[in-house]
């Protein structure tokens, strides 16, 4: 895997930028990551990648844009406004958890 | 007597009661498995009904053939567990207490949990997730002249990953082979990033939809389907018209799960992914599709999960630690068309890269590549499956995915 330097942290990606390693991400490489998909971080945009962060630690997965509007509260259009056209990818990548795939 | 329970006569819940009953003492352990359906599907076979390929009652036999001596087979609907009390309620009014429960009641399709989703059900709108729809789905196939064909997945996760993906490639031959493939307008829409998503698959089969001349939607996540203006629409607003639209809903696990507390926002019961234990409860376990496991909704997952599950069963009623944790391993061939098939093997851990399986370089099948022995072992499958896995009987695979075989130059 290769690494990079964000924030001044030196962590380790994977080939399309996504941290790979749960414990390496912080809040300071959030706003960096952010700011690379043009995504200004409010307090709003905080509790969405905070959620979904503990949401990974407890299941192993990153959570559905479904799942992120039933559990989380956060409904879809709304994550639609706060990270447009790709919702499901850009908070997986801001949040440093595996962007949603299938199997293959 | 001590009793174990199991909710589910499917592919999980099946070979559950084949490999314990054996184990548990018959002077110390009753075994009942509860079921709604005398009939056992062989779900991986709904795939080819739409096509002709397979007849429905090629899919079905007795629930009761597989069901071991020994073994109370209940007919009953499911009404709720209570934990607290060790019981289950049946809409019956009967009870059934346990002193261990096996939740094995798998997923099912929902279309009503997207809006318009139902309303034209069995007319425009298909789907080939139920023995119904699948025979629906052929009934209108036969007769079908053409127009725009789209193939949508609501959200992940889904049972068997692939079946959209197979359901395209053969739609594809199909109307190649009835000599209409040039009236039909085939659109793959997806609400991840792409068809394939796995950087090493992706290299590989990245193209299989541009050959095939299919068109691909993707990041579409949908907020209703226009049933009258024949239109899918998303949350962002884009419009995708069909003629025929052949969707997989949202899937759910049983609804009986959400009134016993036990699930998910989906109705999978959270469990430790190595072991299948409630995370909750220490005498449930959940098994196959029923569980929130980050594997592939499989019936391979759940083969290799129940080669491991009896020993740490068994272990875990003695009181002692689970010994042999389970790795997310699923292999699943892919239907591709015109006779030929790929096959995928992977784990919680890695991605489906290429190489030959079972054995090293000699296979006889290959890995991510499509080939007519892929094809053959898919249709032996169903033999195999009747035979051998439902029963309970050992297949010489084993049950933790192997590196061995495989080709790690992509990584």
């Amino acid at each position: 895997m290769p690494t990079a330097t964000i924030a001044g942290h030196e962590v380790q990606i994977n080939d399309e930028g996504f941290l790979t390693e749960y414990d390496e991400w912080s809040e300071d490489i959030a706003t960096e990551l952010a700011g690379n998909i043009g995504v200004e971080m409010t307090p709003r945009h905080w509790e969405v990648i905070k959620w979904l962060r503990e949401d990974y630690k407890e299941k192993g997965e990153t959570a559905t844009t479904r799942r992120v509007q039933t559990v989380g509260g956060f409904p879809t259009k709304e994550q639609f406004q706060l990270f447009p056209k790709k919702p499901a990818k850009k908070m997986a990548y801001i949040a440093g958890v595996p962007k949603p795939h299938g199997c293959v | 007597m001590k009793r174990l329970l199991i909710l589910g006569a499917g592919t999980a819940g099946t070979m559950a009661a084949n490999k314990l009953r054996p184990q548990l003492p018959r002077d110390e352990w009753n075994v009942t498995i509860v079921d709604q359906s005398d009939t056992h599907y062989y779900q991986p076979g709904y795939l080819f009904i739409p096509f002709g390929i397979y007849r429905p009652d090629e899919v079905t036999k007795p629930t009761k053939r597989f069901i071991p001596s020994g073994v109370d087979l209940v007919k009953a609907e499911i009404d709720k567990v209570v934990p607290d009390e060790n019981k289950v309620l049946l809409t019956d009014g009967k009870e059934l207490p346990y002193d261990y429960l096996i939740i094995a009641t798998g997923t099912t399709p929902r279309p009503d949990e997207t809006p318009g989703m139902a309303d034209d059900l069995g007319g425009s709108v298909h789907e080939f997730y139920t023995y119904n729809g699948a025979t629906a789905l052929a009934e209108k196939l036969r007769t079908w002249e053409g127009g725009k064909l789209v193939v949508h997945v609501t959200e992940m996760p889904i049972k068997c990953p692939v079946a959209p993906l197979e359901f395209t490639f053969l739609a594809d031959a199909f109307f190649t082979e009835q000599g209409i493939r040039d009236k039909v307008d085939i659109t793959y829409v997806t609400p991840l990033e792409g068809a394939f998503t796995k950087p090493v698959a992706s290299k590989y089969l990245g193209d299989m939809l541009d050959t095939r001349n299919v068109h691909l939607e993707p990041d579409f996540m949908i907020e209703s389907i226009d049933a009258e203006g024949k239109k899918l629409v998303s949350f962002d607003e884009r419009e995708i018209p069909y003629d025929l639209l052949v969707t997989i809903p949202l899937n759910m696990g049983a609804d009986y799960i959400a009134r016993s507390d036990l699930g998910d926002d989906l109705n999978y019961v959270p469990v430790d992914q190595f072991t299948l234990l409630s995370k909750k409860y220490d005498n449930i376990f959940a098994v196959g599709d029923a569980s929130d496991i980050p594997a592939s909704k499989a019936g391979s997952v759940a083969h290799f999960a129940m080669d491991l599950f009896p020993a740490n069963f068994m272990n875990h009623i003695q009181g002692l630690k689970m010994t042999e944790p389970f790795d997310g391993h699923a292999n699943c061939f892919i239907e591709t068309g015109h006779g030929k098939g790929l096959l995928i093997d992977f784990n919680y851990e890695t991605e489906p890269l290429p190489g030959k399986y079972p054995l090293p370089g000699v296979g006889p099948f290959s890995l991510l590549k499509e080939t007519e022995i892929n094809h053959w072992g898919k249709v032996m499958f169903r033999w195999m499956y009747w035979n051998i896995l439902l029963p309970g009987k050992e297949l010489p695979l084993p049950a933790l995915m192997s590196m061995a075989g495989k080709d790690t130059g992509d990584l």
